[in-house]
């Protein structure tokens, strides 16, 4: 109960900071959208049978 | 499922977060694009077993997660200091000059156990809900909200006061009392 009342209470703004700080963060990496690498790898791949050899020859080297 | 045209689109709709949430579990801009590389070729590999209808983005971070640790775990075996030389990284990134703050969030954020921080990471950013991050864990709701509060209180703890005592008029007040009244 102590614990619960330490959180509600006190740290709600370091808490909610911590939210923000956590999300900007993350957003940041976000908006950077899709790079070029992965976009070309996905259209390359026809199935499943292409991306197995290719994580395959990764795997080994 | 079979690996139709909107499918793949999908696939690349999650990307992004998928990029954040490597990087924010790594660290490392360049292991996690390696991380987000090795998940899309495991995942197309794999699509067969993707349950049409159910959550593509929560089956792929799913991937990614276990790749992480299993990465992470031969990694520490072959680098001991791997913190240090990530901290190392942190500090030589040409960061765009701005936040000093955003930077000692990282590296508090890096100090947490690796559940925690994952757990944190899947609810307070991806925006997942305690039970889709439970599944991707492998791990009980619980469990999820546990590790999610002890995450929270380490990093105020680190990033703030060191315990929630410390803040605050109460303690003066209260020592004051206590002074006068002892």
């Amino acid at each position: 109960m102590k614990e619960v009342k330490k959180q509600g209470g006190l740290n709600a703004e370091i808490q909610s900071r911590i939210g923000h700080q956590l999300r900007a963060m993350y957003d940041d990496v976000v908006r950077q959208g899709v790079p070029d690498r992965f976009a070309d790898l996905i259209r390359k791949l026809d199935g499943p049978e292409a991306a197995a050899e290719i994580a395959k020859k990764d795997g080994g080297e | 499922m079979p690996l139709t045209d909107s499918l793949r689109d999908d696939i690349l709709a999650s990307v992004p977060s998928l990029r954040a949430f490597a990087i924010s579990l790594s660290g490392n801009g360049d292991r996690a694009d390696d991380l987000v590389q090795e998940t899309l070729l495991r995942a197309i590999a794999n699509i067969d077993s993707f349950q049409p209808g159910s959550n593509l983005p929560a089956w792929l971070f799913t991937i990614l997660r276990n790749l992480f640790r299993s990465d992470y775990r031969k990694r520490r075996r072959e680098v001991e200091d791997a913190e240090g030389n990530y901290a190392k990284t942190l500090k030589t990134q040409p960061a765009q000059n701005a936040h000093l703050e955003f930077e000692e969030f990282r590296v508090a954020l890096e100090k947490l156990p690796q559940d925690q921080r994952e757990a944190l990471i899947l609810v307070g950013a991806s925006g997942f809900s305690y039970e889709d991050a439970a599944a991707i864990c492998g791990c009980a709701v619980g469990t999820i909200k546990s590790r999610v509060n002890r995450a929270r209180s380490k990093l105020s703890a680190l990033l703030y006061v060191d315990g929630a005592d410390d803040f605050g008029p109460d303690n003066t007040v209260r020592a004051v009392i206590g002074g006068n009244g002892g």
